[in-house]
């Protein structure tokens, strides 16, 4: 096995009962890698994550972790990960810092010991290390929550959707972080519904209906959109959707906050043939520019073509 | 260097720490933990006792002569009967009843003592209103000690020797229910109690997504079970004494058997509770369903087939069999025998016996059926 | 100067728990058939908001009026001129889709007739034919999220409060949840909303950024865009959110 792999996955099913949760699902993580499953809720990616975590057996598939197999050598395995369920949500009931304490303790390691991986969130929370972990907010509990999965410096950090119902500005700090702790040589595979955090990965599994669309770099993933997408405005956006969605030689219409994102059929298709269709259809303050596709522009091909 | 001993006894530490801190957090806990047992045992002692003080009966003499009225001295001077009326004619018996103040009737047939002189016996007709089964009952156990004792004095004092029925109310000579509640009440109390916190706080673990994470931890089951029951054996033993000290200064139910030896007997019950409520923790994943076996599994099995209330020998067979296998059956029977009879250890361990194998049965079941893994 | 068109007219509205405040002095309107956008971070106070504007609880000082109706004096009547949907309230899991419809219509106290003819025009429109009669929990989530809108316009009030509507929902059944408010928006309904998404801000026709219980921007995103320098809605809260 290649020493600079941390995962691998092969053919994995899970099903319940007559749902199926993981369908034929390969892929492989490498050691210091920061690797996303991005897809809705639903998609399987918790069911995948507790695998990897050996909370559940696979039906059929091997996964290996380090050198160990996840189901035959999972006591191994629970030494080296730390694992950030859910819907974890802490002890309540107990303080910032008897939570890290006590999940620092089940690992047979003290705070101080690995002092450094969270002091950038501690400094943060340390204004509240005697609040009740119940009274923080969202976005410090997901940071507490982090710090605790990685108090026992762990060789690989699952998290299942970490930054689901955080705001946006936590959102980003906690990206942040995460990014650090790679760079101390963690492996970290993190789950997340919201799209615009792939960019955010080293390499992003697309995740939709037990199956993985498409794994490989943000940055790849984008450049292989495959057509012209052109961001379109103009003076009455709630006709605009519906005039692209019906225009003769729409591949697809999508909004994007203030902007329609638009292919066309015709690879030649011209910012201009867009406008003289969208005057005919009495439009004004018509603006339309060429740009790059998002993750989510690939996403929602990827969804389309299945 | 930090030994793997080393580090289980820390992880050990850092886990009863942490679930005191849940529980002297939450006022609820604390309320359950020892507020009901203190109000459960005072009520259950003061109020729900078969102890009849002042019963208020009427006598209907027909004879009055100096023996009647010696034996209803006797009977008033006994604290259980109070005499509200005495009757002129059998006529007047139904109506008393009837008004409803009236529990019972004495009556004396005419010519008491002169019949008793002469022939050596005479009768004495107790009539009770049976629409109250438990207490009429009761009543004339206590109208046959009353008269019993009277005709053994007056034998002795007359130096016949003559053999003569004697009833003794062995072990609780004054009859005094509070003395049968308390075991039962314990018994109950304990294994509510210890089954309920227990099975809740780990279902809690469930519900709130922390079991995941410590499941996907180094820790064995056999550590996380053990981290989260230790300070409940510590608070559950601790309501033992404090029951066991609230019989003596309440009730002055006395401890005739070793304290040490009662002790122990408590502290096997508790972990015999505290065994089920793991058991019943690894059956369910939320709290709720958790909290109804253990009220509804435990408590009323308790109180009802495990002779705390009503006598197994009176159930039908089947019941008697589920009797059985009440754990809080043997535990009624070991602490009456210690607390009352001041029976030694030779005298209750076969009931020992069955309680540990109980708790090992229910611990290597718990073990067993506890997942590692979610599913 | 009151505006008949206001849906939501709030005036120094304050929210106390002991010495904490939640909100402080928040004031703003809301025009009927405006979708508002309400953002803030975790623990800003927009769920405190939200419960007082939808009459759950009372402002500690302040006044309110919505939909015409007074917090004070009739909280009742704003209960019943209100829609309410968050992302944990949800339909009964056990009951078929017309099953909670019919439930939730009948609260509302709507005729039978109503409710006939509404259900099958929903049933219709959501294109529900074939499973009209499959429990919830049967369904996926973008079903059940657009179900659960659907339900909370369905006695068609004055405005409809939306909390974090499309947590989780993939991005197809996002845009067409959005389609959807925008449609109950253009039939008059006033929509309020709050979401973590930024690009979902950008669909908003006004937003409100709340920063530690206070409102510190309120105006178009377009305007707000240009205010803060920045070409999206991620950025303004970025800069505006952690002052």
């Amino acid at each position: 096995m290649n020493s600079e792999i941390m995962v691998e996955a092969r053919d994995l099913c899970k099903n319940y009962g007559t749902v199926t949760a993981l369908d034929h699902v390969s892929f492989s993580v490498n050691k210091a890698e920061l690797f996303g499953f991005i897809g809705p809720d639903g998609a399987g990616k918790t069911t995948l994550l507790r695998i990897l975590a050996t909370m559940l057996k696979p039906d059929t598939g091997t996964v290996r972790i380090g050198e160990y197999d996840a189901v035959n050598d999972y006591r191994k395995i629970r030494n080296m990960i730390g694992y950030m369920p859910g819907k974890f949500s802490l002890y309540q009931d107990l303080t910032v810092e008897e939570n890290l304490q006590f999940f620092a303790g089940i690992f047979g390691s003290t705070i101080k010991d690995n002092y450094y991986l969270i002091n950038d969130i501690y400094d943060q929370i340390s204004p509240f290390k005697n609040r009740q972990a119940g009274k923080l907010s969202g976005g410090m509990k997901q940071k507490l929550a982090l710090s605790c999965a990685m108090i026992h410096k762990p060789d690989l950090l699952l998290l299942d959707e970490p930054t689901t119902g955080v705001d946006a500005v936590s959102r980003k700090e906690f990206w942040e972080m995460l990014r650090k702790r790679k760079e101390d040589g963690i492996t970290i595979i993190v789950s997340t519904p919201y799209m615009d955090e792939a960019g955010k990965c080293d390499r992003v599994a697309l995740f939709q209906n037990s199956k993985i669309l498409s794994t490989d770099t943000p940055e790849n993933i984008t450049a292989n959109y495959g057509s012209v997408l052109f961001a379109v405005r103009t003076s009455n956006m709630y006709t605009l959707i519906h005039d692209l969605k019906y225009c003769p030689t729409v591949r697809s219409a999508h909004s994007f906050g203030q902007y329609i994102h638009y292919t066309d059929k015709e690879i030649n298709a011209t910012m201009s043939d867009i406008e003289y269709y969208l005057r005919g259809k009495g439009h004004s303050e018509i603006e339309i520019r060429q740009i790059d596709a998002t993750v989510e522009d690939c996403f929602m091909r990827l969804m389309l073509n299945d | 260097m930090k030994t793997d001993r080393y580090i289980n006894l820390k992880r050990f530490r850092g886990f009863v720490v942490k679930e005191f801190h849940h529980i002297f957090r939450d006022v609820r806990t604390l309320v359950i933990l020892f507020g009901i047992p203190v109000i459960q045992l005072l009520l259950f002692g003061f109020v729900v006792t078969n102890e009849i003080r002042d019963a208020k009966i009427a006598v209907f003499d027909q004879s009055k002569d100096y023996i009647t009225t010696r034996i209803t001295q006797k009977i008033v001077s006994s604290g259980y009967f109070k005499i509200d009326r005495k009757l002129e004619s059998a006529s007047q018996i139904e109506d008393v009843f009837r008004e409803g103040n009236i529990k019972m009737v004495v009556m004396f047939e005419a010519g008491f003592a002169r019949k008793l002189e002469k022939d050596g016996q005479a009768g004495i007709q107790v009539i009770t209103d049976a629409s109250e089964p438990n207490t009429a009952n009761i009543l004339v156990n206590y109208l046959n000690s009353v008269t019993l004792s009277y005709m053994a004095s007056q034998q002795k004092a007359l130096q016949q020797m003559q053999i003569i029925p004697e009833v003794r109310m062995k072990y609780n000579p004054e009859l005094k229910g509070v003395f049968l509640f308390v075991p039962g009440i314990m018994a109950m109390l304990l294994i509510l109690i210890s089954a309920l916190m227990t099975s809740i706080s780990i279902t809690r673990e469930k519900e709130l997504g922390t079991m995941e994470v410590l499941l996907a931890s180094p820790l064995r089951p056999f550590q996380i079970i053990s981290g989260k029951v230790m300070p409940y054996i510590l608070l559950s033993f601790m309501n033992a004494v404090l029951i066991i000290l609230i019989s003596f200064f309440v009730f002055q139910i006395p401890v005739h058997g070793n304290l040490l030896l009662l002790l122990g007997e408590c502290l096997l019950y508790i972990i015999t509770a505290l065994s089920l409520g793991i058991l019943i923790s690894t059956l369910t994943s939320s709290q709720q369903i958790a909290m109804m076996i253990s009220l509804v599994g435990l408590m009323l099995p308790t109180i009802l087939l495990s002779g705390f209330i009503f006598p197994v020998e009176n159930m039908p067979l089947i019941l008697q069999g589920l009797c059985y296998l009440m754990p809080p059956k043997y535990f009624i029977t070991i602490i009456k025998s210690i607390m009352l009879k001041g029976a030694g250890f030779s005298y209750v361990w076969k009931e020992t016996l069955i309680l540990a194998g109980m708790t090992l049965f229910f611990l290597f079941l718990s073990i067993k059926k506890f997942k590692t893994r979610l599913e | 100067m009151v505006n008949s068109d206001d849906i939501i007219i709030a005036r120094d509205l304050v929210k106390k728990f002991g010495d904490f405040t939640a909100n402080d002095h928040l004031t703003f309107s809301v025009k009927k058939g405006e979708v508002f956008g309400f953002l803030g971070a975790n623990g800003a106070g927009k769920t405190t908001a939200i419960k007082v504007l939808c009459g759950l609880s009372y402002p500690t000082s302040g006044e309110l009026t919505v939909s015409g109706y007074n917090i004070y004096t009739h909280r009742e009547k704003i209960k019943q001129n209100i829609g309410y949907m968050s992302q944990k309230f949800s339909l009964y899991e056990d009951l078929s889709i017309v099953e909670n419809i019919h439930f939730y219509a009948g609260i509302y106290g709507l005729s039978n007739k109503v409710i006939r003819e509404r259900t099958e025009e929903l049933i219709g429109m959501l294109d529900l034919q074939n499973v009209r009669n499959k429990l919830i929990k049967d369904l996926p989530l973008g079903w059940k999220q657009k179900i659960s809108f659907s339900v909370a316009i369905f006695h068609r009030p004055s405005v409809v409060f939306l909390d974090e509507p499309t947590s989780g929902v993939d991005p197809i059944t996002r845009r067409q949840f959005w389609q959807m408010i925008y449609d109950a928006a253009h039939s008059g309904i006033t929509v309020f909303v709050t979401t973590h998404y930024m690009d979902e801000a950008e669909y908003c026709d006004r937003v409100s950024i709340m920063v530690d219980g206070k409102i510190v921007a309120l105006d178009t995103p377009l305007n707000l865009m240009r205010l803060n320098d920045s070409v999206n809605m991620e950025g303004v809260f970025l800069k505006l959110a952690r002052q």
